[in-house]
């Protein structure tokens, strides 16, 4: 019979394991001839189906091998031999635990983030008592042929609608952003923001009151509620109950204080109030309650424990299509969608609180498994090429009664002590990665606190459990394996040059990801840097933004022009290129589109050096309502083919916006108006009216920066004596714009440094087993005559191999990746350097000569009589 | 010790090893049943019938010799033991006294 036609192996494996020593004999040999008998009736292939089938029906009570307690038992036994080899073993090769412990702790550190991380991500939340009833109103809107937007946010009337006609709804609130203000209470003036919640909203979620009553509080038009702090600070410790607050002119009074909110709550507030008040306040507002109206209302919606959704959202769908009946070109759907996960939910525009996109907490943990699968590399690469010393160990255990499981048991021991004490030392990184990690960015800070609760504690626990024996699994396999017999006769029997082919493979996988992530992270930061550096198509260098927080633009330009620094004062409603936007729609005969929008004074453009291809800056400042001019980019004229895409010719035609009819006056050249992530698109410049709300751009003088920011504090402080002034210069704007980019940089530079940390210590370790277990050998050599040189280039030979396959995958795969996967999504990107994909590989190798350059070189200069005597 | 009764198909299963007297190992017992039932016995119950027999002490069992033939392991044979032997007798004699007091029509018009 050919060996190919034995019935498979595995389900004969499978049969050894749970069959009962005293049937198995027989059994297999049944099993066998009805197999052959098989083969000759039926074919190989339904006779090895057939083999299967009555392996798998076998699987009888009476067949099945009885837990072995007394085993089990003396595990239990053994593990306190196991801990004192440990020690032993653990103590003797103080170079290789140490490269173990040090890569392993260095590892898990980043696991220990992530997962502190991912479980405050997901106790986000979960102090509402009824949080698994809570679902919040999602709206979908879509707008002729622009692709649809999902929205956190909706309309009132939505929740109208629910509370009318959805059967289950239990309660139903709504709550609106938006209210900022100054609180004067007495002769003392606090700047607060608040968001309108209705008489509901206190019911809905979790936020108890330690004063008022939470049934009524917000049901009376111009009713507060203060949380404590806000309370403390306001009327510091009186009771605030039925005090009146005032805003503007009008007065307020507090019915309530809310406890201070936890820290990890999707929703926010220092102050509600009444959602009454605004109701009030909009009556005449035509658009209030109109079914589009979707940009700032949230409705969340308490329903009964382990609702049916689905008629629900059917019932939804329904009124979503009765109401969007009303529009020609766009239509408004609202669905359900649970609250648990609010956070996570980042593809949502219009937020209320803190969200990410879950992707982000798939890449961290998919980074420090990385990391963490690196270091266990390390672990079984030098394990196993240890094995050599500790096979006579195994050998005499095996000799005087050890089982393969005891061996096995022995070992992932080891390696889960070993995991322990690494944890211990991780968990002192993990601090220090925790404070960096929160100061990397100000939104991380904001969205986590990574405070350690006894879950966390656990899940750490579990981690280095789950590390222990991943990095012990395939030593303690190999170990167990070892046939007792040969070992003892003669070391050089075991087969542990046939493991050789995975430990270079283990080499190559870790120096190929270091490459990637050191070559990712070059090639990250000159994007950041080109973003940077970009040509936005306006100057914005020594130019200072300052937000008018309700202040008259007017007078403030005036004290600013006071100061000799200044050399120009312009307006703008909001800053360019940060990635906010302002939309209009444009029409032009009988084309209409949206545009963005800025509106400026005459002095924006020269300050800003915007380019005038055609026409003129704003010259006259327009009385009120008689605005009648307008400057356009050239995506204007192309998108609206005006006068044929000629700037020159286009000075005086007419378009429309928002109802108004403007005059063509000045062209200027296409400038980013987003971010780069962007194309740019069509924009106009209308002329501000002397409007509180927006900015003054200052443009200064170079030279003593911090004294004329000074300057310009004072002079904001002659007119403003209550907010502080915001202040920030353009080019550290657009820094911030694209902080996330310089994050990532940071986060991924950060795990590349410890990719290649961990990798050199791998290698730094096989090295110095190699040139140990080869020292003979090069004595010899050397006595033979062999040349230094020669003896260096011998031992590193192999290494240097290994170090160039990984280069060749590398840095292929990291250009491919970032090419034609990442930096598609960015059309304005810096071209792919060469230099930046060989600059690390240059510094990864020079690392790696140094290392194995100084151990070979140590045994080659070694005095061969020295070695060779004890022989 | 579960009851010594003997089921139907332990009967048969019994009465088989002694049929086979020498040669009754799990495979042959399987194709004589087929003979003689006209039935297929599954290897797998009939394997677990066996395993019954013994448990009660109905049968015996010892390990063959090894051979060539299926991969090498060794057939279990099975004879009856003394038990065995009683409980076979003893429902071969119930099994006579009741057709013995069968009245002669009773059975002959539904064949």
């Amino acid at each position: 019979m050919k060996a190919t036609d034995q019935p498979p192996r595995w389900a004969t494996r499978f049969l050894q394991w749970y069959c009962r020593p005293r049937l198995l004999e027989d059994l297999e040999g049944d099993l066998f001839e009805y197999f052959e008998r098989n083969v000759k009736n039926k074919g190989l292939r339904r006779a090895r189906i057939v083999y299967v089938i009555d392996v798998i029906k076998f699987l009888r009570p009476y067949t099945i091998r009885k837990i072995e307690f007394f085993n089990l038992f003396i595990h239990w036994i053994m593990i306190g031999s196991y801990l004192k080899t440990s020690r032993r073993s653990l103590v003797r090769n103080k170079l290789f635990s140490l490269i173990n412990i040090i890569g392993l702790a260095v590892s898990m550190s980043v696991g220990l983030l992530v997962i502190a991380v991912i479980t405050d991500l997901n106790s986000y939340d979960d102090f509402h008592q009824e949080g698994d009833r809570i679902y919040r109103v999602i709206t979908t809107f879509r707008n002729a042929d622009q692709p649809p937007m999902e929205l956190a946010s909706t309309s009132v009337k939505a929740g109208q609608k629910i509370r009318e006609t959805v059967a289950g709804a239990e309660q139903v609130t709504t709550f609106r952003n938006g209210f900022s203000g100054d609180a004067r209470v007495g002769n003392s003036t606090f700047p607060l923001e608040a968001i309108w919640a209705d008489n509901a909203f206190l019911k809905v979620f979790t936020f108890p009151l330690v004063k008022g009553n939470a049934a009524t509080a917000l049901e009376e038009p111009y009713s507060l509620v203060l949380s404590e702090k806000t309370a403390r600070k306001m009327f510091g410790e009186a009771d605030p109950i039925g005090k009146p607050v005032m805003f503007d002119t009008t007065s307020y009074v507090v019915r309530g204080v809310v406890k201070d909110l936890p820290k990890l709550s999707h929703i926010r507030f220092e102050m509600l109030v009444s959602f009454a008040t605004i109701e009030a306040q909009q009556a005449e507002k035509t658009n209030f309650y109109d079914w589009d109206n979707v940009w700032s209302n949230y409705v969340y919606v308490l329903m009964p424990a382990h609702p049916a959704l689905a008629p629900v959202q059917s019932e939804l769908a329904k009124i979503s299509k009765q109401e969007s009946a009303a529009y020609k070109d766009k239509s408004v759907s609202i669905s359900l969608k649970p609250m648990n996960g609010a956070v996570l939910g980042g593809k949502l525009s219009n937020n209320v609180g803190p969200a990410i996109s879950p992707v982000v907490t798939w890449v961290l943990s998919g980074l420090a498994f990385v990391i963490i699968l690196s270091a266990c590399f390390n672990y079984t690469n030098l394990s196993v090429a240890r094995s050599l010393r500790r096979s006579r160990e195994v050998g005499i255990r095996k000799i005087i009664g050890a089982r393969k499981s005891h061996v096995l048991g022995q070992f992932m021991a080891e390696s889960v002590i070993i995991a322990m004490l690494a944890l211990l030392f991780s968990f002192g990184l993990f601090l220090f990665l925790k404070k960096e990690f929160l100061a990397l960015d100000p939104n991380i800070s904001d969205l986590v606190s990574l405070d350690l609760s006894f879950k966390t504690i656990l899940y750490f626990i579990a981690l280095a459990c789950f590390v222990g024996l991943a990095a012990g699994f395939l030593p303690a396999l190999f170990f167990s394996r070892i046939n007792a017999l040969l070992v003892m006769k003669d070391v050089s029997n075991l087969t542990l040059f046939r493991r050789v082919g995975m430990r270079k493979a283990l080499i190559v996988i870790q120096y190929t990801l270091s490459l990637f992530f050191i070559a990712a992270t070059l090639v990250g930061y000159n994007q950041y840097k080109g973003l940077l550096r970009f040509d936005l198509g306006f100057e914005t260098e020594n130019i200072v933004n300052i937000r008018m927080q309700g202040n008259k633009p007017d007078i403030m330009a005036k004290q600013f022009a006071e100061i000799p620094a200044v050399k120009e004062v312009s307006r703008s409603l909001m800053i360019t290129s940060l990635g906010s936007y302002h939309g209009s729609t444009l029409k032009y005969g009988l084309d209409s589109n949206n545009v963005w929008l800025n509106l400026i004074d005459e002095h924006y453009m020269p300050l800003h050096d915007h380019k005038l291809l055609a026409g003129t800056n704003f010259k006259l400042k327009p009385e009120k309502g008689k605005e009648s001019e307008v400057i356009v980019n050239e995506q204007v004229l192309k998108r609206f083919n005006i006068a044929k895409r000629n700037p020159e010719n286009a000075l005086g035609k007419v378009v429309t916006v928002d109802g108004q009819a403007l005059t063509i006056i000045g062209v200027i050249r296409d400038f980013h108006y987003g971010t780069l992530e962007a194309k740019i698109e069509p924009v106009i410049f209308r002329y501000s009216a002397n409007e509180p709300s927006g900015y003054l751009n200052v443009k200064i003088a170079s030279g003593d920066l911090p004294g004329t920011m000074e300057m310009l504090e004072t002079a904001w402080r002659k007119v403003d004596k209550v907010h502080p002034i915001q202040a920030k210069f353009y080019n550290d704007q657009i820094e911030s714009a694209y902080s996330q980019f310089s994050v990532m940089v940071k986060i991924i530079g950060f795990i590349a440094f410890l990719a290649i940390c961990i990798a050199s210590l791998g290698l730094f370790g096989m090295v110095v087993f190699t040139t140990e277990t080869k020292l003979k050998e090069i004595s010899i050599r050397k006595v033979l005559g062999a040349s230094e040189g020669g003896l260096v280039y011998f031992l590193c030979e192999g290494f240097l191999i290994l170090l160039i396959v990984s280069a060749l995958i590398a840095i292929p795969a990291t250009y491919f990746f970032f090419d034609k996967i990442v930096l598609e999504n960015f059309p304005y990107h810096q071209p792919i350097n060469m230099l930046e994909l060989l600059a690390g590989v240059v510094v990864v190798m020079l690392l790696a000569f140094l290392m194995i350059g100084s151990q070979t070189v140590k045994a080659a200069r070694n005095n061969p009589a020295k070695v060779l005597k004890s022989e | 010790m579960k009851g010594t009764n003997l089921g139907e198909f332990e009967e048969l299963v019994l009465l088989t090893i002694a049929s086979l007297a020498s040669e009754a190992y799990s495979v042959a017992i399987c194709d004589e049943l087929e003979k003689y039932t006209g039935r297929t016995a599954k290897l797998g119950v009939v394997h677990s019938v066996l395993n019954r027999l013994e448990e009660k002490g109905l049968a015996k069992s010892r390990l063959g010799e090894a051979s060539s033939t299926r991969g090498g392991k060794r057939k279990r044979f099975y004879e009856v033991s003394h038990a065995g032997k009683v409980a076979l007798t003893k429902s071969k004699e119930v099994r006579e006294n009741i057709w013995r007091n069968i009245p002669g029509f009773n059975l002959e018009g539904s064949i």
